[in-house]
């Protein structure tokens, strides 16, 4: 059964239309990410859900009611602001303890959930200070730990980790995703960042001027875009983009590039490409589909000879960008791989992951 | 050695503010040889209290207490509208972007050009000379100030931090309470001493809407002034009686008034 259930959702700030027509349906326990460029409708979306905002048209039920009208107080949901939202006059246990008291919690009952809240986040010994001592990542556990200690039916994030350090970040990806694996809990987390999405969800919801562009399982939406700004959103460094045409060489189709490269398309992958020969096409090539051809060639492989314009070294990898018919591309290659700008290059370009993109519509044909 | 001068300085500043105050308190502690005499007696040989004793035997000093019931009387009612009116406008935009100005542009309307249309009101209503009168006109007077400035201590205070305590189980009244009234405290305590000194400060309106019932002691003072002789020992001791509750206040309360004035109260 859906937690949450929105029909046909929309939001106006002014004249300003956020949300269009949003249709989502969100199953008890799952953690599901709504992702998107700012100004998407991310978290308009997250604070109607919240009754922060009221729904301009459409409905929202939380566990088959319907909420619309309800104060948020009365929507048994609990929430994690960007800012951390803890109040500057009240110690840790008290602002932990806020929830609980303002929904008359016996005082019995509170001790042992702060507590128990506070042991699962590690900030037992934080409990007897005020918010200005503490650091940034404590601050945003004890927000977590506020929202935990409620034991709601929702839980709602609101970029939580945006103003923690990179380091941190990855820390506290952790600990949310084990928390929702401890509590099992519906929660729904908005965020800018691809990654975090990658890494957290069991579903990205991936927004687009205020339309769901495309939602489903993180590996679902990498590998199988819907249209080429899915495609281009997820993933880091992102998908090169070539202009193409398909086009018939002897008895199979292939790829043909702006300097007049070839890339034949495999067998599996060509199954209702003919209608779209010769029209306007961009061949999608995620960095790591792209290698320095040594010995055989795997199947389903094409190559090009090029020339490195640029190396990048993370260590593990190397970024190297090269120019592929006529266009600026970035391969994520073995960290030896390449090594200096100038150096000519065989390139394998693994055509049984690549994508192809409809200019005219921006939708993937073929993925 | 540049400490030392400045050190001077800041005694010397000092001292040219408090020596009114000083004087003040001596005349009213003088005999009235003392008073007139010359040179002057810069410290009485024995301290005597003879002038109060007088105000509270003539029953005087019953105006101090009116003061003192209309100015908290009308500062607790003007806090308590003004605070929700600011909140209600710093959040909802109650009454569009324009409403705060012209609200605090009532407040800068000179008190006697309005003294008397208020007055021929106030005979029609039978309000003039009765505590109510003093306490609706000094509560309306003050509340564009006080909405003013707790509007922009309530736009400082973080959005979240309400938005929070509303998701966690609080209703707006809650929030208020809970939130609102804790995180701008500073500002409230400021804002409070200021519409209660305007209130006790205040001698255009007590002149003309007081009789005898509820004289405040800025009025009576003036009693004291004749067209013969100036009664300087009574003068004195009201004005004493008069600053000493400011005082007291704003001792107690310093702290805040520091830090209210400091809190960037005043946002466009």
């Amino acid at each position: 059964m859906a937690d949450l259930k929105i029909g046909g959702l929309h939001k106006y700030y002014g004249s300003l239309h956020v949300v269009k027509g949003i249709d989502l349906e969100i199953p008890e326990g799952e953690f599901t990410v709504l992702v998107g460029q700012s100004g998407c409708g991310k978290s308009t979306l997250l604070r109607t859900i919240a009754g922060l905002e009221t729904a301009d048209k459409g409905s929202i039920e939380i566990g088959g009611q319907r909420v619309n009208d309800l104060p948020p107080k009365d929507r048994d949901i609990a929430m994690v602001f960007q800012n951390y939202a803890l109040y500057p006059y009240m110690r840790i246990y008290d602002n932990i303890a806020f929830g609980l008291r303002a929904r008359k919690t016996p005082a019995s009952e509170i001790d042992g959930k702060v507590k128990a809240a506070a042991k699962m986040l590690a900030i037992e010994h934080l409990l007897d200070r005020y918010p200005r001592q503490l650091s940034g990542g404590q601050l945003q556990r004890v927000a977590i730990g506020r929202a935990v200690v409620r034991n709601a039916r929702l839980y709602l994030f609101d970029e939580p980790l945006s103003n923690l350090d990179a380091q941190l970040r990855e820390e506290m990806r952790g600990e949310i995703k084990r928390l929702h694996q401890e509590l099992g809990k519906t929660m729904i987390y908005v965020t800018h960042d691809q990654i975090e999405a990658m890494t957290m969800a069991d579903r990205i919801v991936l927004l687009r001027e205020g339309v769901i562009e495309q939602q489903g399982a993180p590996l679902d939406l990498y590998e199988r875009p819907a249209t080429r700004y899915v495609a281009g959103f997820l993933g880091s460094p992102t998908m090169n983009f070539i202009p193409a045409v398909i086009i018939l060489n002897g008895m199979k189709l292939s790829v043909r590039l702006g300097d007049g490269t070839a890339l034949e398309i495999p067998s599996s992958r060509s199954g209702g490409l003919g209608p779209w020969q010769g029209k306007p096409l961009l061949l999608g090539v995620r960095p790591e589909h792209l290698s320095r051809a040594t010995g055989e060639l795997r199947p389903g492989a094409a190559t090009c000879d090029t020339k490195v314009d640029l190396v990048q070294p993370t260590g593990s990898r190397t970024y190297a960008t090269l120019n592929v018919g006529g266009t600026q591309v970035v391969a994520e290659m073995q960290a030896h791989d390449v090594s200096a700008p100038g150096e000519r290059v065989t390139l394998a370009i693994d055509m049984n992951r690549m994508i192809l993109v409809d200019t005219a519509t921006d939708k993937v044909i073929s993925s | 050695m540049k400490l030392a001068l400045r050190l001077a300085a800041a005694v010397l500043v000092t001292l040219f503010f408090l020596f009114p105050i000083y004087w003040l308190f001596m005349i009213s502690l003088k005999t009235a040889d003392e008073i007139y005499s010359y040179p002057p007696v810069w410290w009485p040989e024995t301290f005597q209290f003879g002038n109060y004793v007088v105000l509270f035997k003539d029953g005087d000093a019953k105006t101090v207490w009116n003061s003192l019931v209309v100015a908290s009387a009308s500062t607790v009612l003007a806090m308590f509208l003004g605070t929700i009116c600011a909140y209600s406008i710093a959040r909802f935009r109650t009454g569009g972007e324009h409403l705060a100005n012209w609200i605090i542009s009532q407040r800068m309307v000179p008190p006697i050009t309005v003294v008397f249309p208020i007055f021929l009101l106030y005979v029609f209503f039978g309000l003039v000379d009765t505590y109510i009168g003093l306490i609706l006109l000094y509560t309306a007077f003050n509340l564009p100030y006080v909405i003013w400035m707790m509007r922009g201590y309530i736009l400082d205070i973080p959005i979240a931090l309400e938005e929070s305590a509303l998701v966690d189980g609080c209703s707006r009244w809650q929030v208020l309470w809970k939130v609102v009234f804790p995180m701008c405290r500073a500002g409230l305590f400021a804002t409070a001493i200021f519409t209660f000194v305007f209130a006790w400060n205040d001698f255009i309106f007590a002149l003309v809407l007081t009789r005898t019932e509820v004289t405040t002691y800025t009025v009576q003072v003036t009693h004291y002034f004749g067209s013969q002789s100036n009664f300087w020992a009574k003068i004195s001791a009201m004005s004493v009686l008069g600053t000493l509750p400011v005082f007291i206040v704003v001792g107690f309360m310093q702290r805040y008034l520091v830090r209210g004035i400091s809190m960037g109260a005043v946002k466009g």
